[in-house]
Parts: structure tokens; C-alpha cells; sequence
């Protein structure tokens, strides 16, 4: 299984058995379900903010491990970065699934699943998470739209 | 358990030429077959064959090739009656699969025969397609659904389907054997019960067909469906059998060419059996397919092929039982042509990845059996499933690179 090793990578297997930033976030801004009812992966990201600064994200859920490690990866990748920076990373992210391709500088650790989008039925495992981190940050656009 | 002799491999696999070819750097080890099965050069051939020589429409030419294009459709509707030994090849009604099948049934005898008030039984563990299309008609007609759980090793309650059997239910729908769980469903048992109060049985026969030898008058059942790409045969082809004078009575399902008697600008009358169920052009090379398939297993014989998945089956289960921290799931003593199972920490879809790196294909989901997966508590399950081309060689290989799987997940 030599070649799995390029999509189970070993930061990928890393993440995937010590989780980073699992649990709950009691003080939360704003939190999101990420459901995949057709293989029941589940991830639930929470945000808080400060400002335009995500000052801590933490994930729950159970699935597989590309899913869960995709999660942990994120939140290690986020936590304390900018709203629009993060932003930023989930439209380069999503389009590293669709090409494969994605600049190791801009993307970081997050290249690790660079080859997930040769296993097409797995590229929404990946995504589960930045689905969820997305609908958490629309959450906040409603929030602060409002106020 | 049928004391028929096992068929050998060695002379079954060369009929199947797509078995041929490498995955993963080596040969390809299909076990997906309730998924759909591969085909046999006969089947390959007689569709090529119908399509080189006798493709025309069926039923209203004049002309010589559409007579043979008629009789080689025709022959197919005998071959699936006495596949299945339907007294009357009638109640034999070609559809695109199981599905369509059931859906027939479900529109035309459901939302006609049923009202509020009525009950529809099933189990938890059927199939979406035999489970949505009862949704649809309990939601048009206000009737009700009632769900046989399963038991304690299992297999289906059956004090639990007694209770739930009453004089209000109308038809009781449950697979012949479960797709996810291959447990072949006390079929006999619940037909009795379901006949004590009047009930009509439908049974959806996409697993058993292709597995066991059926006989729609022996079983007592007033439908079964079943699929022609499960069986050996094409895609886009099944078989709905039904009892003709509850045929009879039904409405068209679908309107159109082929189903009407006369046609008029006030209204139409109907073809009789079985053509009133089939509108348009039917399925007429698939239809080939499917006989040339029943031709092939008939000739090989049902009781072997049943002997030949239930020893693979039984391999199966013992080896991948002897696999520290796997979970089998479904009825030890009933299961068959089918294998679910966990292993601890890894996730079905990662194992299913892992094994076809190993040039195995097997099954990860839900299995379209959603409601199962929350009985069993379970988000998926891993599966591997089996047909007469299948060898003990490929279920050691299917052991080994479980444990491999696990060993490279786990870090062990």
C-alpha cells in the first residue's frame, strides 16, 4: 500500500489520530453543521471572533479519515488568522480538489490533500469541513449585517 | 443450504471476460456484486447479436425481421417466467429494474387500492427502492407504514411482525434477502402472517433472484420483482411477476404507445397483460440479455449456484471473523452472497480505499439502506459480495489486505 501513502499521507494519519482543536467551544460566536448524509461523515465547526480576526475555531465530528483530518488541519491553518484571509484559503483550497495543484507557499500543510481530487468520490470528505467553516463565517456576515 | 455440487471457478471465470484485467497492479478481485454483476460472453453476444441481426421494433411490424425481433422479446418474457416458475407468462412484465417494478406496483395498485386507515408493513432493512416508493403512496393516500425491526441476531422480529401484521394492513413489501446484511428474510413465515389478515405480499427479489432458485408459486407472494443486471444480465432491464387477477384490476402505471387497445380524443382502453404495463418500446435487446442470462444460469443450475455463493459466503465469514477487532454484522445463520462488516477505527470508506489499492473492490455506504444503518447504529458499513465467479483465493486476498488496511490506519 505503498501508493496510499500519497493520499493517506503521514500528516494526514497524524491528524487523523491526535485530532487538533476537537471539542466544544462553549463561547462561540458562531457554529455550523457539516453533513454528508450519503457516508453520515459529520463536522461541526465553531467559531469565535475578534473583529475581522478568528481568534479561535474548534471542530466535533465523527467520519473518515480524510474528513476528520481535513478538520484538524483547518482549524491548526486558521486559528488567528484574518475573516478574509480564511476566505481566501477556502476558494484556493476548493480549487486545489478540483486541480490538484495549489502553491505549497500559499497553502501550507493544507497541500497534504493535494491528492484527494485524484479519488473524486472522496473530494467532498475534504471539504466537509470548509463547507461548515464557510457557513459559520455566513453566520457572522448575518450577524454583523444586522446589527 | 442445497446439497448440490459447488461449481468450479476454473471453469466458470473464462465465460466472464471482463474478470481479465488488472487493478492495482494486480488481478482485479470483484466483490460488488449486489451492486450489480458482471457478464457472461452470452449475454455480451446475444445483445451484440440482436443488434447485428434482428433489431427491429416488436409487436406491430409486418415484415419478417420484426416478427423475429417479436419472438426473440417474447422468448425472453418465457424464459423469465419459468426462471421464476410463473404459471402464466402474462403476469411476466418487463421493467427497467427492480425500481420501476416496485414503483408499478406502488402507483397503480397502491394509490388505487389504498385510503387512510390502511397499513403497509415493511422492515427496516429494505432497500430505499422499497421503502421511498411506499413513502410516496402512504403520503398520497394517507395510509400508513409499519417497520419490522430487527430481532436480537439480526434477522427480522417475527413476534414483533406478528404484532405489527393486523386486519388493517393491506400489503406487507420486504426484501426476499437484504442487500446490506444478506440475510435471507423469513419470507414464508411473514407471507402466512400477512395472508391471515387478508394482506397481499409484495417481494423484492433483486438479491435472491440471482442467488437462489425462486418459485413465485411456492412462496405464496402476489408480486416479485427483481433485476436483470444483478442476475448476469444488462442494466436498464427487470421483471415485475404479479398475480393476474390483481393485474387485472389495476390501472396503467405509465401511458403511452404499446399499452392502449383503441385511442380516441375522449379516452383510451387498455392492451391486456402484460403489454398494458409496458408502454412505449420496450426494453428489447436488454430483454435478450436477460434471457441469454437465465438461459446460462439455468444450465448451470440454481441449486449449484446457490451451493457456490453460500460456501464462498460462509468462507468469507469464517476468515474475516478470525480478523482481531472486525465486526460482521447481519444474521449468522440466514446470511448469505453478502458480507458487512467494521473494523475498529477505520472507517468504511478508508477501508474500501485501502482494498482497492489492493485491486479489490467491495462496497462502502449506507448500502441505500439509510434506515438499517441507524438500527444497527452504524454510519456505513464496508461489503463484500459475491457470485459464482468469485474463489477462495480472492476472499484470502480480501482477508489479508483488511488486515493490512488496519495495520496501516491504525499503525499497528
Amino acid at each position: 500500500m505503498s501508493d496510499m501513502r500519497d493520499l493517506y499521507q503521514q500528516l494526514i494519519l497524524d491528524h487523523f489520530k491526535s485530532p487538533r482543536n476537537k471539542g466544544p467551544l462553549p463561547d462561540a460566536d458562531t457554529t455550523a453543521q457539516g453533513r454528508n448524509p450519503l457516508c453520515g461523515d459529520e463536522v461541526d465547526v465553531a467559531l469565535k471572533f475578534d473583529g475581522n480576526q478568528i481568534v479561535d475555531i474548534k471542530f466535533e465530528g465523527t467520519g473518515c479519515a480524510i474528513s476528520q483530518a481535513s478538520a484538524s488541519i483547518m482549524t491548526t491553518v486558521l486559528k488567528g488568522d484574518s475573516v478574509s484571509h480564511a476566505r481566501d484559503l477556502l476558494d484556493k483550497f476548493s480549487g486545489m480538489m478540483v486541480t490538484g495543484k495549489g502553491s505549497l507557499q500559499q497553502l501550507g500543510k493544507l497541500a497534504a490533500l493535494a491528492d484527494v481530487h485524484k479519488y473524486p468520490a472522496r473530494v467532498k470528505c475534504a471539504m466537509l469541513s470548509w463547507r461548515a467553516m464557510e457557513a459559520s463565517l455566513e453566520r457572522r456576515t448575518v450577524a454583523v449585517s444586522t446589527e | 443450504m442445497t446439497s448440490a455440487a459447488p461449481l468450479d471457478p476454473a471453469d466458470i471465470r473464462p465465460d466472464f471476460p471482463l474478470l481479465d484485467q488488472q487493478s492495482g497492479g494486480q488481478l482485479l478481485a470483484y466483490l460488488d456484486n449486489a451492486a450489480t454483476s458482471q457478464k457472461p460472453l452470452a449475454v455480451i453476444e446475444a445483445v451484440e447479436g440482436y443488434y447485428r441481426h434482428t433489431n427491429a421494433n416488436v409487436h406491430r411490424g409486418i415484415y419478417e425481421l420484426a416478427n423475429r425481433s417479436t419472438e426473440a422479446f417474447e422468448g425472453a418474457r418465457q424464459k423469465a417466467a419459468e426462471f421464476i416458475n410463473a404459471s402464466d407468462w402474462h403476469s411476466v412484465i418487463f421493467t427497467s429494474g427492480t425500481t420501476e417494478a416496485i414503483n408499478l406496483v406502488a402507483y397503480a395498485w397502491g394509490r388505487q387500492q389504498l385510503g387512510s386507515g390502511d397499513e403497509i408493513v415493511l422492515s427496516v432493512s429494505e432497500h430505499h427502492s422499497n421503502l421511498v416508493p411506499w413513502q410516496l403512496v402512504a403520503k398520497a393516500t394517507g395510509a400508513k407504514l409499519r417497520y419490522i425491526p430487527l430481532g436480537e441476531h439480526q434477522g427480522l422480529d417475527l413476534e414483533a411482525a406478528a404484532q405489527l401484521i393486523n386486519p388493517r394492513t393491506k400489503l406487507v413489501a420486504l426484501g426476499h434477502q437484504s442487500n446490506a446484511l444478506g440475510n435471507v428474510n423469513p419470507v414464508a413465515q411473514i407471507t402466512a402472517l400477512a395472508k391471515n389478515v387478508g394482506a397481499l405480499v409484495l417481494l423484492d427479489g433483486a438479491q435472491s433472484a440471482p442467488h437462489f432458485p425462486v418459485d413465485v408459486q411456492a412462496l405464496g407472494c402476489d408480486f416479485y420483482a427483481f433485476s436483470g443486471h444483478k442476475l448476469l444480465g444488462p442494466t436498464g432491464i427487470g421483471v415485475l411477476w404479479g398475480r393476474r387477477e390483481i393485474l387485472e384490476e389495476m390501472d396503467p402505471f405509465l401511458g403511452g404507445g404499446e399499452m392502449i387497445h383503441t385511442v380516441t380524443l375522449e379516452g383510451s382502453t387498455w392492451n391486456e397483460l402484460p403489454w398494458k404495463f409496458e408502454a412505449g418500446t420496450p426494453k428489447i435487446a436488454q430483454a435478450v440479455g436477460l434471457g441469454a442470462a437465465m438461459d446460462y444460469l439455468t444450465a448451470l443450475g440454481m441449486d449449484r449456484v446457490q451451493r457456490t455463493i453460500d460456501d464462498l459466503s460462509d468462507y468469507a465469514a469464517r476468515s474475516l471473523g478470525e480478523i482481531p477487532g472486525i465486526t460482521l454484522y447481519g444474521d449468522a445463520d440466514t446470511r448469505s452472497g453478502a458480507l458487512s462488516f467494521a473494523m475498529k477505527g477505520v472507517h468504511p470508506h478508508d477501508m474500501a480505499q485501502l482494498l482497492d489499492q489492493e485491486g479489490i473492490a467491495v462496497r462502502a455506504g449506507h448500502h441505500c439502506t439509510q434506515p438499517l444503518m441507524q438500527s444497527l447504529g452504524v454510519a456505513a458499513t464496508t461489503r463484500a459480495s459475491f457470485q459464482i465467479y468469485n474463489t477462495v483465493e480472492e476472499i484470502d486476498r480480501l482477508a489479508a489486505a483488511i488486515r493490512k488496511a488496519a495495520a496501516f490506519m491504525l499503525g499497528a
